[in-house]
């Protein structure tokens, strides 16, 4: 089980506190499109992503964007079972979708860098560190159950 | 992964946007990657660096750090030239695991996304992080 010392638990909320679930999940799954167009590859029904204004204004991104990052506050709500929280998840990930656990990562740094710009001087060091371990505890967690 | 001269170009505008902020903004990425990382890994390249908040050295070796990505963004068309000394030193004398070239890279686009964020669009980003890349993949280049 994953250990979280109370500084790190209250960094996390409070930047959570703030952030705008739709917005920021939209912007950091836009991100994620644009800057390792690979991963694009999961989204062939996703209609126009062929450059990054299409993809930033692209619905169907915004709109799976909110989803993923909705799903990521489920992790917060439960710090202390992250495994348990995304442990169908991590099967449906596997069996259904395909997705190759690397991607798990490379959209956590994304948001990292996606809370960064929106909180500026405020995303400290230390706020940067718990957030790190959090998406790495996540992505872990989401590949946990594959085989 | 090549440089395309979009990237060259939004590279170069991100270096001239923050100006002589290069220093104060290697010092606080290496503050980020080595004293607060998730991984702790980075901290064992500075057994003989003293650790601590606000640490001389750490930030002595950030400004350095940003001087050589500086230095990379100039002269953007030979980035394996411009950074071969240094190329030399990281096989030779340092050697980094290559991991760790990604883990600076993520920090010091958080510095710029933090102080800056309007200047990271996302194509900046991904020119930026391809940039980041780049010099990575120069400073390993000679490692085997």
């Amino acid at each position: 089980m994953v250990h979280w010392s109370a500084e790190e638990k209250q960094l996390i909320s409070s930047v959570w506190g703030k952030v705008n679930v739709e917005e920021c999940g939209a912007e950091a799954l836009a991100r994620l499109l644009i800057v390792y167009p690979w991963t694009q590859r999961f989204f062939s029904d996703f209609g126009n992503l062929s450059s990054p204004t299409a993809i930033t204004g692209n619905p169907k991104v915004r709109a799976h964007g909110k989803k993923v990052l909705t799903s990521f506050g489920e992790a917060i709500k439960n710090l202390d079972n992250i495994k348990g929280t995304f442990s169908k998840l991590s099967e449906l990930h596997c069996e259904k979708l395909h997705v190759d656990p690397e991607n798990f990562r490379l959209l956590g740094d994304i948001l990292v860098i996606v809370l960064a710009s929106h909180f500026g001087r405020d995303f400290t060091p230390a706020c940067q560190f718990a957030w790190q371990k959090l998406v790495g505890v996540v992505a872990h967690a989401l590949a946990r159950k594959y085989h | 992964m090549v440089l395309s001269s979009a990237d060259k170009n939004n590279v170069k505008g991100v270096f001239a946007k923050i100006g002589g902020q290069a220093e104060a903004y290697g010092a606080e990425t290496l503050e980020r990657d080595v004293m607060f990382a998730a991984y702790p890994q980075t901290k064992t390249y500075f057994p003989h660096f003293d650790l601590g908040k606000g640490s001389a050295q750490v930030k002595g070796h950030g400004k350095k750090v940003a001087a050589a990505l500086v230095e990379a963004a100039n002269n953007i068309d030979d980035i394996a030239g411009t950074l071969s000394k240094l190329s030399d030193l990281h096989a030779q004398k340092l050697r980094v695991d290559p991991v760790n070239f990604k883990l600076l890279g993520q920090c010091f686009l958080v510095v710029v996304a933090s102080h800056n964020p309007a200047v990271l669009t996302p194509e900046v980003h991904a020119s930026l992080d391809k940039f980041l890349c780049a010099v990575g993949n120069v400073l390993t280049a000679k490692y085997r």
